[in-house]
């Protein structure tokens, strides 16, 4: 996270809903299935980034807000440093693929309020064919590393700018792919003999340099972006491990 | 629909037994010693992945005491464990380091199979997980449950000590290590793990993701 | 902060004559805990050494690989590889039915199954715009108190044992035994409950369950106190978790941490009490908070968390209604046996919610509950159909377990150890 951290009056938890005389959270009972309040940080994203917000709705109290793609960083940039709203608190991000192949993939960000008590869920909507690409949120929130990482490796989307986007849960060299797409079978692609012989050759010690661990067999595999960041990485490595002989030194 | 046998058996062939087939009164005294000495003592090698390690736990703990088959000394390392107890299941990423542990343990070792998960796959009948650890490494003995109960781990611990005591010393074959086909890293023929791997009853009818 | 220098009885001066250490003083902090003040080690050439940890090690709890590079015995870098136990928890939640998906929430968090299975079926029934009873949610609020002792019981016991304490590892289990035969009691199973259904709950309380609750909650209070009377001001256990593993209150929320970790480092972030379920408004339970952010601290606010748990089951056991446990809607209950098996109309309702499965409209929901790791909470997307379309687990002990690499920093190989048992991991709901 390389952004710094944004400073609210108070972080304690229901602090700003209190200071702004709200009453107390309760358990919530007969909720509607559509309709109902929406959140107010909604009205202010609407008024700071207008044509972005494709549309937002309210199911089952929860509000749910669509945003196009190359304005979701700044938007969340936005919630979480504005003390009026100090979304500090990054819940989950995940991606939903829908059985009907009309629908497009959505993206999901799930952002929570602490001084506010709130809850907000962001949405970018992909249409089947297009690149599976959104921004990383890794220079917000620090849990949007690993968080990003499975996305990834579940789905195939690509977060750019993220410093380390490998795979996390399957094994770096995984070839079947991206097992949460719906047109991965449950079972997988190969046939279990095939699985296990590949599960079998994975190399359990692995090269032991910090830059290769794990990384190298699956070089190829990574975005490009990723690739020049290990590249530049890797050549300042070399450079500090390799010792020069200097004049003095005998051979 | 019973599983089918096919004609070939076995990758790789393990070593003849040598010597006579007869037994006499001394190597018979010495199995007996033998047997006991490996079956009153067991060190067992949590290899503990899910639930079923909970359960393990459980049955070390004071209320089911393995400490009474003289397997409280658990061993993480394998180089000191006699029965590799895998309990929980098995995604592919961990078969490599499983079939590793397993082969760094020095002969004579065992394997308890415990729970469904370990032994067939279980509930997880889908891309990431082995459908039965025995189709990586050689299994004595299979515990049924999800998880099983701690009574039932001790009684397949008693059934292995059962299967010890009627080891005999010159079937050299039966702790002689099983090294696998070099290319497919397999002991077993691949045919044959896909023929056990193939979904039976309900699970043939759960593939499918909307009605 | 005071210090007093104890002199041993054998020479103090550090460092003899070829500069070799010898025995250091040792020095006591204010509150407690014994430092080794060793004097400052010459600088030594050399590379740092790579050590694996894991996937296959006791302390790990669970297949958690980490790699770490050490200067001598200090951590200058910690990489963690999990997935080692990944076994398609999502994948497979899109082609079972919401109750054929219960089981399923057993085993991804093992030490909440029936935790988790509340969490679910609370999911389920905001999709389906569901209220269950008001006997059911005592229940529930039951059965998750007991979850959270259970699963701290294990975090002790095995904590211990990481830092070298065995004991009460056995009598913390031999609690949860008791709690053990409370669950076969009432769902059948020790630890794969599948206790909830949605709309109800799977079983109805026996009769005299009600009596063996409440003999545990008199006696586990005293197991409690004296396994912690063993730790809390033991120098050893101070020495080992006082100071290890700190994080901030700024970082731990930036970090997304939950639960104790988060609760220890200053920020009374509590699901029960931030957004509420299961009407836990309306119990009398304080949520504990730490001020440092270290393992002794999160030790601190675990064991109080089990305390308030009791507080919390005594008054539920209190407040248990009676009347119906399942909500009376055709569209998720079953009708009872007698009927499905003599009026046709009941039979096929039975075959149809049986092989069909109930069906919520189209929606999505996220309903968070407080597991004992954190901020637990499904997010299900429906598509009207009887099979989610997505079945996401926001797993807290994942994120938690993110946040190592900064916490082990700076810190020594066996403080790797405590750090670790401190996050409270459990892999089946890291991996999925």
């Amino acid at each position: 996270m390389t952004r710094p951290l944004p400073s609210y009056p108070s972080t304690r938890p229901g602090s700003a809903r209190e200071a702004a005389g709200e009453p107390a959270p309760i358990t919530p009972h007969h909720i509607a299935h559509r309709g109902g309040a929406e959140n107010p940080s909604v009205a202010a994203l609407r008024e700071r980034f207008g044509a972005a917000i494709v549309r937002a709705h309210v199911m089952w109290g929860e509000t749910t807000v669509i945003v196009a793609a190359d304005a979701i960083h700044d938007l969340i940039a936005f919630l979480r440093d504005e003390p009026a709203h100090a979304y500090n608190y990054l819940v989950d991000v995940t991606a939903v693929e829908y059985r009907d192949a009309e629908q497009p993939m959505e993206l999901v960000w799930h952002l929570r309020s602490l001084p506010w008590q709130r809850f907000l869920r962001l949405k970018v909507e992909i249409p089947k064919g297009e690149p599976l690409v959104a921004p990383s949120i890794t220079d917000l929130y620090a849990s949007a590393d690993w968080l990003e990482r499975e996305c990834f490796d579940m789905f195939g989307v690509t977060f750019t700018g993220h410093p380390d986007l490998r795979r996390i849960l399957m094994w770096d060299t995984y070839r079947e792919g991206h097992p949460l797409r719906k047109d991965f079978p449950l079972r997988g692609r190969f046939s279990r003999s095939e699985q296990l012989t590949q599960a079998l050759s994975i190399d359990t010690v692995g090269r032991y340099s910090m830059t290769e661990l794990t990384i190298a067999e699956a070089f190829d595999d990574l975005p490009a972006d990723m690739r020049e960041r290990l590249a530049e990485r890797r050549a300042a490595e070399l450079a500090r491990s390799t010792r020069t002989l200097d004049a003095g030194d005998d051979a | 629909m019973g599983l089918i046998t096919t004609g070939e058996r076995t990758v790789v062939r393990a070593p003849e037994p040598t010597g006579s087939t007869q037994d006499s009164w001394v190597t018979s005294r010495l199995d007996f010693l033998v047997n006991w000495a490996r079956s009153s003592s067991m060190w067992p090698m949590p290899f503990g992945t899910a639930c079923c390690a909970i359960e393990f736990m459980a049955t070390a703990a004071s209320r089911y005491d393995l400490a009474r088959f003289g397997m409280e000394r658990l061993s993480f390392s394998p180089r000191q464990a006699d029965v590799l107890i895998c309990a929980g299941r098995v995604p592919y990423k961990l078969a490599p380091v499983l079939r590793r542990i397993y082969q760094q343990m020095p002969q004579p070792k065992w394997v308890i199979s415990m729970g469904a998960c370990a032994s067939s796959g279980g509930m997880f009948d889908n891309y990431a997980v082995v459908q039965g650890i025995d189709t990586i490494i050689p299994v004595d003995v299979y515990v049924p449950g999800c998880p099983p109960r701690p009574e039932a781990l001790m009684y397949a611990i008693l059934m292995l000590h059962k299967k010890v005591q009627t080891e005999r010393l010159r079937d050299g074959a039966r702790h002689t290590e099983i090294e696998p086909d070099p290319q497919s890293h397999l002991y077993i023929p691949p045919s044959r793990i896909d023929e056990l791997s193939e979904p039976f009853g309900n699970s043939v009818h759960q593939t499918r993701s909307a009605p | 902060m005071s210090r007093r220098t104890i002199e041993m009885a054998v020479g103090t001066s550090g460092v003899d004559q070829f500069g070799r250490p010898m025995r250091a003083p040792l020095a006591v902090r204010g509150n407690g805990a014994l430092v080794l003040e060793a004097p400052p080690e010459p600088e030594l050439e050399g590379d740092h050494m790579l050590i694996n940890i894991g996937p296959q090690h006791p302390a790990t709890h669970g297949v958690l690989r980490l790699v770490l590079e050490l200067d001598g015995e200090t951590v200058v870098r910690c990489v963690p590889h999990i997935g080692y136990l990944h076994c398609g928890f999502e994948k497979i939640g899109e082609y079972r039915q919401y109750n054929q998906i219960i089981p399923w929430t057993d085993r991804e968090d093992y030490l909440n199954s029936i935790g988790n299975n509340v969490a679910f079926v609370l999911g389920c029934e905001r999709l389906f715009g569901i209220e269950i009873t008001p006997r059911c949610t005592v229940l529930r609020v039951i059965a998750m108190e007991m979850s959270r002792i259970m699963s701290h019981l294990v975090w002790m016991g095995t904590t211990c044992i990481d830092i070298g304490a065995f004991t009460p590892f056995l009598w913390l289990y031999q609690e949860r035994e008791n709690l053990y035969n409370l669950l076969e009691g009432w769902v059948g199973a020790r630890l794969t409950t599948s206790a909830t259904r949605v709309g109800g709950m799977a079983a109805e309380v026996p009769d005299g369950w009600m009596d063996g609750l409440k003999a545990f909650i008199r006696g586990f209070p005293k197991t409690l106190d004296e396994a912690d009377r063993m730790l809390a001001r033991n120098g050893i256990w101070m020495g080992r978790t006082v100071g290890i593993g700190a994080l901030s209150a700024d970082e731990a929320i930036n970090y997304g941490l939950s639960g104790a970790m988060l609760r220890a480092s200053g920020v009374a972030y509590d699901v029960r009490k931030d957004v509420p379920y299961l009407d836990y408004e309306t119990y009398d339970f304080d949520v504990p908070v730490g001020t440092q952010g270290d393992v002794y601290d999160r030790y601190l606010v675990r064991v109080e968390e089990m305390r308030q748990s009791i507080r919390i089951l005594e008054q539920a056991v209190q407040r248990l209604p009676d009347g119906p446990l399942n909500v009376d809607d055709p569209r998720v209950i079953l009708p009872p046996k007698t009927r499905a098996t003599s009026q046709m109309e009941s039979m096929i309702h039975h075959f149809k919610l049986v092989m069909e499965g109930p069906r919520p409209p189209i929606g999505e929901v996220y309903v968070p509950v407080e597991s004992p790791k954190g901020e637990k909470g499904y997010y299900l997307v429906s598509d009207g159909t009887s099979k989610p379309v997505r079945w996401r687990i926001r797993p807290p002990a994942f994120v938690n377990l993110s946040a190592i690499p900064r916490m082990v920093e700076g810190h020594l190989l066996s403080d790797v150890i405590a750090i670790n048992a401190s996050i409270d991991i459990v892999m089946g709901e890291i991996d999925r």
